[in-house]
């Protein structure tokens, strides 16, 4: 049969036909090929040249990367992306599980508390930012209105505070993203196979237990993606600094991106900040490459 | 089975669980509350009262204030988002059509070259890109942000719709592909009457990316080309002159009211595209 129809004369029609797959996927190919890989290549090698207000490809070798390990405020970048990222990740799955586990006892209005949960979501990281630094604003914010309720001895002014200014970043993120969380574990929960709950309740366990027992440890793929998504969003994360903070008060707030950003963009140092670029996404790298490969091979296995 | 359970558990636990939910929901309201509280206030009774006070008058002199300072801004979103939205929801589609159904030599290795775009740190490409829209004459203009965000958002809109068509039987396309129907005829006729979900999966999951994007926004455009994100940030963080707190949230409010209205309306897409993103991604 198919012998048959190779020896028939191909149609102009068939040809364009064969074509067209390749020529509507062409475009996109180029952008990827050289909007993606092209410009990583080039930042790569802008962080190797002298660049700064203007690109000068002169050889620099590793100086860009030496100078920014010199830099403290690189280091204070680093370290506060440690601290941001590690509370940022740990709350969020903390109150994401928590409110997910409690959404998942057949509440009434489920459908109304889980909008609420999740609007943060849609709002831009700038308007997040905004309404925060308003909150957490030292005497007229939530510090003041503790007071007003009668919590005489209340302080907070974490906001101008440089060693505790990064906590500030935490609450923020965190308000915005731990209902996104909770939405992904609510909908891990309702994937989990009933029969197995009901046969630990036959055996007595009590449901706190069948859910740290058993429930959630199923849930370990969720896990995974939850941290990974959430590491990635705190390696980028630059609105909520540049709304909240603007990595202030000095620098003490800063993080990576906005390190970058300042960088390159404001002070003319386009050579380091390109070096610090390639650094975050090594960083990117180091959680992405993991992860595809786990997913990978657990494909592989099914 | 569920009944006996419920009557269990039913009492305190269930009390406790519920009053729980409830804080939950009102901790989440919150900074919603006092941005519109803020944004109705006086300045003389933001400093007099506190968060959560009631206006003692409720004026909307606030909203006038900030809508006259970056309604300009307001427009360019617009004109940035409703292009960059549709373009790169239609290639996207057309990408996912020819990843899950035309697949030739290389495809798949384009698709993961691609999956890599949903990760990417776009700090890695800003100053490659801002070359290259200088050397185009783009620089600063609001068709640069479009065609930055086509770009930087191809790689989710061919995710979202080739996983999509991905689980779409083969037996169909091959059926009409015997009838002598071509490429597009397939795609015009079979393909896209069945797509209206996840077409609105990632046409609420570009408007919030694109709406919501600052980076690109603050890098990319200045002056009279910046949108809403950009010029609530500059508002916001001016240290000129007397802070106006009720024009600070009307904006934000302002900035926010879109995005928030989408998710109101179409909410079920909107947690669809996330999950879709995140998980697949």
């Amino acid at each position: 049969m198919n012998s048959t129809a190779a020896f028939r004369k191909v149609s102009p029609f068939d040809a364009l036909q064969r074509w067209l797959p390749k020529l509507v996927l062409a475009p996109s190919m180029f952008i990827v090929l050289v909007g993606f890989y092209g410009y990583i290549l080039w930042t790569f090698v802008l962080s190797f040249t002298r660049s700064t207000f203007l690109p000068n490809y002169t050889w620099a070798g590793l100086a860009q990367y030496q100078r920014l390990f010199e830099n403290d405020r690189w280091w204070v970048a680093s370290k506060n992306l440690l601290v941001f990222g590690g509370l940022f990740i740990g709350i969020t799955l903390v109150i994401g599980v928590t409110l997910a586990v409690l959404l998942d006892q057949r509440i009434r209005r489920e459908g109304f508390i889980r909008t609420i949960y999740l609007y943060p979501m849609a709002l831009s990281m700038i308007v997040t930012g905004t309404a925060w630094k308003w909150l957490l604003n030292p005497g007229m914010g939530l510090d003041k209105l503790l007071r007003d309720w009668g919590w005489e001895g209340f302080r907070l002014d974490w906001l101008i505070d440089p060693d505790r200014v990064v906590y500030c970043l935490v609450i923020a993120a965190v308000w915005q993203a731990s209902g996104f969380i909770m939405a992904m574990f609510l909908a891990g929960l309702r994937g989990v196979d009933q029969s197995i709950i009901r046969a630990a309740q036959i055996d007595g366990a009590s449901l706190p237990r069948i859910y740290w027992k058993v429930v959630l440890p199923s849930l370990r793929p969720v896990f995974f993606s939850a941290v990974m998504i959430l590491a990635h969003i705190a390696i980028k994360s630059f609105d909520l600094v540049a709304a909240m903070t603007a990595g202030g008060p000095g620098y003490s707030s800063d993080l990576p991106a906005m390190f970058m950003y300042s960088f390159t963009f404001s002070r003319g140092q386009m050579g380091m900040g390109s070096a610090s670029a390639i650094l975050m996404l090594g960083a990117i790298l180091a959680i992405i490459v993991p992860y595809l490969y786990s997913e990978l091979r657990a494909k592989r296995n099914d | 089975m569920t009944s006996l359970v419920g009557k269990r558990s039913l009492s305190l636990s269930r009390i406790a669980i519920y009053a729980l939910l409830m804080f939950a929901v009102l901790l989440y309201l919150v900074p919603l509350v006092v941005m519109l509280l803020t944004s109705f206030k006086t300045p003389e009774d933001i400093s007099t009262g506190n968060l959560l006070s009631w206006p003692s008058v409720i004026t909307g002199i606030g909203w006038v204030k900030a809508w006259a300072t970056v309604d300009g801004y307001f427009w360019n979103s617009i004109k940035i988002t409703v292009p960059a939205v549709l373009a790169s929801t239609a290639i996207g589609a057309l990408n996912g059509y020819v990843l899950s159904m035309w697949r030739f030599r290389g495809s798949q290795l384009f698709f993961g070259l691609l999956l890599f775009g949903c990760f990417l740190p776009f700090q890695t490409v800003l100053l490659p890109a801002s070359f290259t829209l200088g050397k185009m004459g783009l620089a600063s203009t609001t068709t640069g942000l479009v065609i930055v965000h086509i770009v930087y958002g191809l790689a989710f809109t061919t995710l979202f719709f080739r996983n999509y068509y991905v689980s779409i039987p083969d037996a169909l396309v091959k059926a009409a592909r015997l009838d002598g129907a071509g490429f597009f005829t397939i795609f015009r006729r079979i393909i896209l009457p069945m797509s209206t979900p996840i077409i609105m999966v990632c046409l609420i999951w570009q408007f919030t990316q694109i709406w919501n994007d600052f980076l690109f926004g603050v890098v990319f455009s200045s002056g009279d080309s910046q949108p809403i994100t950009v010029a609530l940030n500059n508002l916001v963080n001016t240290s000129t002159g007397v802070k106006e707190y009720n024009v600070d949230m009307a904006a934000a409010m302002i900035a926010g009211l879109p995005t928030l209205l989408v998710y109101v309306v179409a909410g079920k897409y909107f947690v669809r595209g996330l999950t879709a993103g995140a998980v697949k991604g």
